[in-house]
């Protein structure tokens, strides 16, 4: 019984936010890794792309509720969803066509692309401020929980609870299947396959007779999506607030960085593995410990390793720790 | 079918390609031969849009074809292969080889949720081409094979491959022969050959090999430091001084002397 109270206090705690954030960063990851392999350059715009599309989503969302329109009991934000990335698209296509084409026509290399990437960051990140103020949000609606932590103990009449919130399922269903789709364009289709060329080997992409105008337009279809999705999932699952999104940078990019930068794959590996450990490191242990420790080593502290405060320091260790000893990630990426 | 006309490329101060004039006969097979560095693989850049002219036009059957990007001049059927050769390594080889063919029915999103019968059959279409291309180049053997991971000359039996997925008119070879075997440089020189009698494709070929040369070339254009040093048959770019200084060394000349003695 001890044990059981254990593992529910876990799984409400650490193992369901965790796998939610974790699919949160790894769409996050999945747009930055594509930028860095097909068009070359780390792209730090991306944390407030995110914030871009999600403004949108949220605007779009608040017009839906008032004029009544509601997929109750999920969240009116989902139906915001592809207007959000469209209008993401948009900017990110505008973006291409009126600084970073004329970068790329230059052959700039990839450090100076991502300065300019950091310029366009800045410029985002007051568009999305100007818009929509730089306080918190909330947007989510329809039904909070699928189960809440007190139907959870009158159901199963445990003493502990375990909450599932719907936000978080419908982000690992939405990641599970954004990533299907993803993965199904890539290798599968022509237009998939011509972008995996043009990452390969760009002289040899041209030589075949591939348009890098059209695969350079795909990828930013791409990333305004994931970026979109991303961000909006985020949003329901916490709240919406520019600076949070704009901290988010460095896990989503610790997340691709560990996976192998480049490498689909490792990039979703790589946002599970910086969520867990993120969650696990700020957790406070003292509940899960008292429940499995015999009774006179249950501890009197909170085993906290390290508090809330600090959880970007956990992404910042891994990342530091990933470049010195393996800098081309876990999965094999392309070297930094 | 080419003419280039005073085509200079600077990189900063250096020269690379310094005021080069010729022209390249519709189904023939031209060798350009010339010390390192003597500016040959510029020149295909140059052409091959890899590279912007500094200066110069390049003609293609008497339209301006000069400083178009590479996918432009694919178009037009214009192909090179490289020098150390190029693959799509987490490809299949003849993944390698579908890629090729450019403007096929499912590059487009649209077509791509759409159109997924006709995509389908001209995925198969393109799988048999593939097939055949593999089997002419004798290396059927391989088609499942990651490309990255097949041996440098089959690296270059590949790419060689690439230029007969579609219709090329001219074809570029920088250094076919380098890096590759006796047998394996015969079975590329039959490919070159079959290539160029059986579908009339033109060649260009860098080659310091001088059998291979000897074996496909005519005629020779001989470049040293930009500049195009002699134009002619083998036999008279063989005995003509300046590339013997330049490029050849006095040894094959005294060889040949002795031959005749």
């Amino acid at each position: 019984m001890e044990f059981l109270h254990a593992i529910i206090v876990l799984s409400n705690f650490v193992l369901i936010p965790a796998i939610a954030y974790g699919s949160q960063l790894a769409l996050g990851a999945l747009g930055v890794t594509l930028v860095y392999g097909i068009l070359r350059f780390s792209n730090f715009a991306h944390g407030d792309t995110m914030a871009f599309g999600t403004m949108v989503a949220i605007l779009f969302t608040w017009w839906f509720q008032s004029i009544g329109v509601s997929i109750a009991p999920l969240p009116t934000a989902l139906l915001a969803l592809p207007i959000a990335i469209v209008v993401t698209a948009a900017l990110l296509l505008g973006t291409d066509r009126v600084v970073l084409r004329f970068y790329r026509k230059q052959k700039s290399a990839p450090v100076i692309l991502l300065i300019v990437s950091l310029g366009i960051m800045f410029v985002y990140n007051g568009l999305v401020r100007f818009i929509i103020g730089v306080g918190d949000q909330r947007f989510s609606d329809g039904a909070r929980f699928i189960i809440s932590a007190r139907d959870f103990k009158k159901l199963t009449g445990l003493d502990e609870g375990l909450a599932i919130k719907t936000t978080q399922v419908i982000t690992v269903i939405t990641a599970v299947l954004v990533v299907a789709l993803l993965f199904w364009f890539l290798n599968r289709t022509r237009t998939g396959k011509s972008m995996r060329a043009f990452s390969d080997n760009e002289d040899l992409a041209l030589l075949s007779g591939i348009n890098p105008e059209r695969v350079v337009l795909y990828t930013w279809l791409i990333v305004a999506a994931l970026a979109t999705i991303a961000g909006t999932l985020y949003g329901l699952d916490k709240s919406f607030k520019p600076f949070v999104y704009f901290q988010l940078l460095l896990p989503i990019f610790a997340a691709a960085i560990v996976g192998g930068l480049g490498n689909p794959l490792g990039a979703i590996a790589g946002g599970f593995l910086i969520a867990f450990s993120e969650v696990f490191i700020t957790y406070a242990w003292k509940k899960v410990l008292t429940y499995t420790l015999p009774e006179q080593f249950a501890p009197s502290g909170l085993m906290q390793l390290l508090a809330t405060e600090y959880k970007f320091a956990v992404s910042f260790a891994i990342l530091l720790v990933v470049l010195l000893f393996k800098p081309t990630g876990l999965f094999k990426g392309k070297s930094l | 079918m080419i003419e280039i006309q005073d085509l200079h490329k600077h990189f900063g101060g250096f020269h690379a390609v310094d005021g080069v004039s010729l022209t390249i006969e519709q189904g023939s097979i031209t060798g350009l031969i010339g010390p390192n560095g003597a500016g040959k693989t510029t020149l295909f850049n140059a052409i091959a849009g890899l590279h912007k002219p500094t200066n110069g036009k390049v003609l293609l059957g008497g339209e301006d074809i000069t400083g178009l990007a590479p996918h432009q001049l694919f178009h037009k059927g214009v192909m090179r292969t490289f020098q150390i050769a190029h693959e799509f390594a987490s490809m299949s080889c003849r993944e390698n080889l579908m890629m090729v063919p450019s403007n096929q029915f499912g590059e487009t999103l649209w077509n791509t949720w759409f159109g997924r019968k006709r995509i389908a059959d001209q995925e198969r279409a393109l799988t048999a081409k593939a097939d055949e291309v593999l089997e002419f180049l004798t290396i059927s053997h391989l088609s499942d094979e990651k490309a990255g991971q097949v041996s440098g000359g089959q690296k270059k039996l590949l790419e060689l491959g690439r230029t007969m997925m579609v219709d090329a008119k001219i074809v570029f070879l920088d250094e076919v022969g380098a890096g590759v075997n006796r047998t394996l440089l015969n079975t590329i020189a039959d490919a070159i050959k079959r290539l160029n009698k059986e579908r009339g494709y033109t060649f260009v070929v860098i080659e310091h090999d001088m059998d291979f040369i000897e074996k496909l070339c005519d005629p020779v254009i001989c470049m040293a430091e930009g500049k195009v040093l002699a134009q002619g048959s083998l036999v008279e770019i063989k005995n003509n001084e300046h590339v013997i200084e330049a490029y050849l060394g006095t040894g094959l000349k005294n060889k040949e002397k002795n031959v005749v003695q």
